[in-house]
């Protein structure tokens, strides 16, 4: 029983993560339909500012994470403004490579710069164990929960409760009709993918922090999972990828700690395929019945 | 057409004696060529799927595997065997038929496993199905990890070689007639009613189910015997060949030369396996110049460098004979 509780503690530690990088996939599939590829890139390039801010220019941790998030956002605009706005009335399959490309793109951009081999992150936070009964924890863990969920609380408000969040459902919802009611689509869309790539980059910060260790392929797994959590979860719903961030994290760690740690990677995409043919659209998703 | 049947036989025979003498060539050439054919096969088989049923499916690098990895293990634990059953025949022979069973119950198992994973998975639509493709892709990678028998992580040494040019060319000319002739039959229109709408094409009477599972199924099968062709060349097998990469590769692939064209399943084929040898002088850079072209390729032409149109006889058809029927 403590073994479970303290996997579990370990799986939302991960699930915080996933549920972070998932949130962005589901915004931008949410508004653009597009399975954007590139945000597991996103997310490791983020890791790789948190580097820099905090190994090179030693900034305090918060700004590090500041620093990348802010990194990031103006990475997701201009990938947005110069490799899919200028496909936005193409096909959707070749949006879908383009994001494919974009992808490969900031992967071996990374290894020419930086290397393909694995870097140690700087650790600013000094580790802290605590107990509690039989069951470990670490401040560490405590950071990643707490700035992840803080992250989540800001986005919801900006959804519901903004002007600009207002836009973005009109948008995601109709974006002929929100482009009568004179809401700017480029800028929404522009703002979604900075805020997308932000939340991405501060998981890729949280990461390094939790791992101790980036390298330029390490978006790849994490980005197909977090987009596997956002379906799950019902994509386009952002409650909807949280849940799903948090499921998928806490059945890793279950099944590596307790069946096989070699089909950790499986996991995520068995709960998948179970989960769909149970439920098409995911967890909170609406089934919509097409019509002719 | 009887007459067609007749050419095109004679110029396959002759196109596989061909490949039979092109053992003289520059090596490097010789296996560009081979992966050229291998690629194709994986091309115009995903564009049955993808192309012309419009099933987004990112899975096929988990078809090629499954046919892969089976292939090569009969023929590692089992291909002595079937050789001293075959042994009335003489030894080439033997070998040629012991190939062909190996490579036939690959692909077989790859398509009855299409079928098993087409029945449920094919209800999803679009991207939800796209996104179950490519979990099965991945299953298929972990399960051949955990799989000791096939060398697991290590990889599956000691295959014999036994594809040459000659089969390549063999089962590109099967995998190019199966699925243009299926494509101009009558079951080919209605797998083309699915792609334009599915639910249109179901008011209409067509069975879109069956449709969806045989595309799916056939498409695997080639998947299955490309697998083994790559595996029985290389003589070695290991779980990095077939990640979520090969099956995103495929789809460029299809992507570039243009959906639903099987000529441009092929062109997109050829300029993806020499893009990459092209660019080696680059090194380091070659990875970052692909992508670009990739992006680039995208963006002028969205739709394909065929988009669609086919590359065929009737060209230069029109050269010879300006009156002749294109309806």
């Amino acid at each position: 029983m403590e073994n479970i509780l303290q996997q579990i503690i370990n799986g939302l530690s991960l699930g915080s993560i996933y549920a972070l990088i998932a949130l962005g996939y589901t915004m931008v599939y949410g508004i653009l339909r597009l399975i954007n590829f590139a945000h597991g890139d996103i997310y490791m390039v983020g890791a790789f500012l948190g580097y820099f801010a905090l190994g090179y220019w030693n900034l305090s941790f918060p700004m590090g994470l500041i620093f990348a998030m802010a990194g990031s956002a103006i990475l997701g605009i201009l990938i947005e403004r110069f490799a899919y706005r200028p496909l936005r009335l193409a096909p959707r399959i070749s949006l879908l490579i383009t994001a494919i490309g974009v992808s490969f793109l900031l992967e071996n951009l990374m290894v020419l710069w930086v290397g393909a081999s694995p870097r140690p992150f700087p650790q600013k936070i000094p580790v802290e164990v605590y107990f509690v009964g039989n069951i470990v924890f670490t401040n560490r863990q405590i950071i990643i929960i707490a700035v992840s969920v803080f992250l989540m609380f800001i986005l919801q408000f900006i959804v519901l409760k903004t002007k600009v969040g207002k836009a973005m459902r009109a948008v995601s919802f109709d974006k002929e009709t929100a482009l009568m009611m004179g809401i700017d689509i480029d800028k929404i869309i522009a703002l979604t993918f900075a805020i997308g790539s932000s939340l991405a980059a501060a998981g890729g910060v949280l990461v390094g922090l939790y791992f101790n260790k980036i390298e330029p392929y390490m978006g790849v797994m994490p980005g197909l999972k977090a987009f596997v959590a956002a379906v799950l979860g019902g994509i386009g719903i952002i409650p909807g990828a949280m849940i799903g961030g948090y499921i998928l994290g806490i059945a890793e760690v279950l099944v590596s700690a307790f069946i096989s740690s070699t089909i950790r990677d499986a996991v995520a995409f068995i709960v998948l395929i179970l989960i769909l043919l149970v439920r098409p659209s995911g967890i909170l998703g609406k089934y919509m019945r097409e019509k002719v | 057409m009887r007459r067609n049947y007749l050419i095109t036989l004679i110029i396959s025979i002759f196109l596989i004696l061909l490949g039979t003498q092109a053992q003289g060539i520059n090596p490097y050439y010789y296996q560009l060529l081979i992966f050229f054919g291998i690629n194709s096969i994986l091309a115009m088989s995903l564009n049955l799927i993808n192309g012309f049923a419009g099933q987004f499916s990112i899975g096929h690098a988990g078809f090629m595997a499954v046919g892969g990895y089976f292939s090569a293990a009969l023929s590692v634990y089992q291909g002595e065997k079937l050789l001293a059953f075959l042994n009335f025949l003489p030894t080439n022979v033997a070998q040629i038929v012991e190939f062909f069973i190996f490579l036939l119950v690959g692909g077989l198992v790859a398509g009855i496993l299409g079928l098993l994973v087409g029945i449920p998975t094919l209800r999803l639509r679009g991207d939800y199905l796209a996104i179950a493709t490519l979990g099965f892709g991945e299953i298929v990678r972990v399960a051949i990890l955990n799989l000791d028998v096939v060398g697991g992580p290590r990889g599956f040494p000691g295959i014999p070689q036994r594809t040459n040019l000659s089969w390549i060319i063999f089962w590109f000319i099967v995998c190019y007639l199966v699925i243009r002739n299926l494509i101009n039959s009558s079951h080919g229109r209605a797998i083309i009613s699915i792609r334009e709408d599915e639910i249109a094409s179901e008011t209409m009477g067509i069975n879109t189910t069956f449709y969806k599972v045989l595309a799916f199924v056939i498409g695997a099968f080639f998947a299955g015997i490309a697998g083994g062709l790559f595996a029985h060349y290389l003589m070695m097998l290991h779980p990095s060949s077939f990640t979520f990469f090969r099956s995103v590769e495929v789809l460029l692939m299809i992507v570039l030369g243009g959906l639903g064209s099987i000529s441009g399943a092929i062109l997109g084929a050829f300029i993806l396996t020499i893009l990459p040898e092209a660019l080696r002088g680059f090194t380091y850079l070659r990875l970052v110049i692909y992508s670009i072209i990739l992006i680039l390729l995208m963006l002028l032409r969205p739709q394909g460098l065929l988009g669609g149109r086919e590359i065929s006889l009737s060209i230069f058809k029109r050269f010879i004979n300006p009156k002749v029927d294109r309806s």
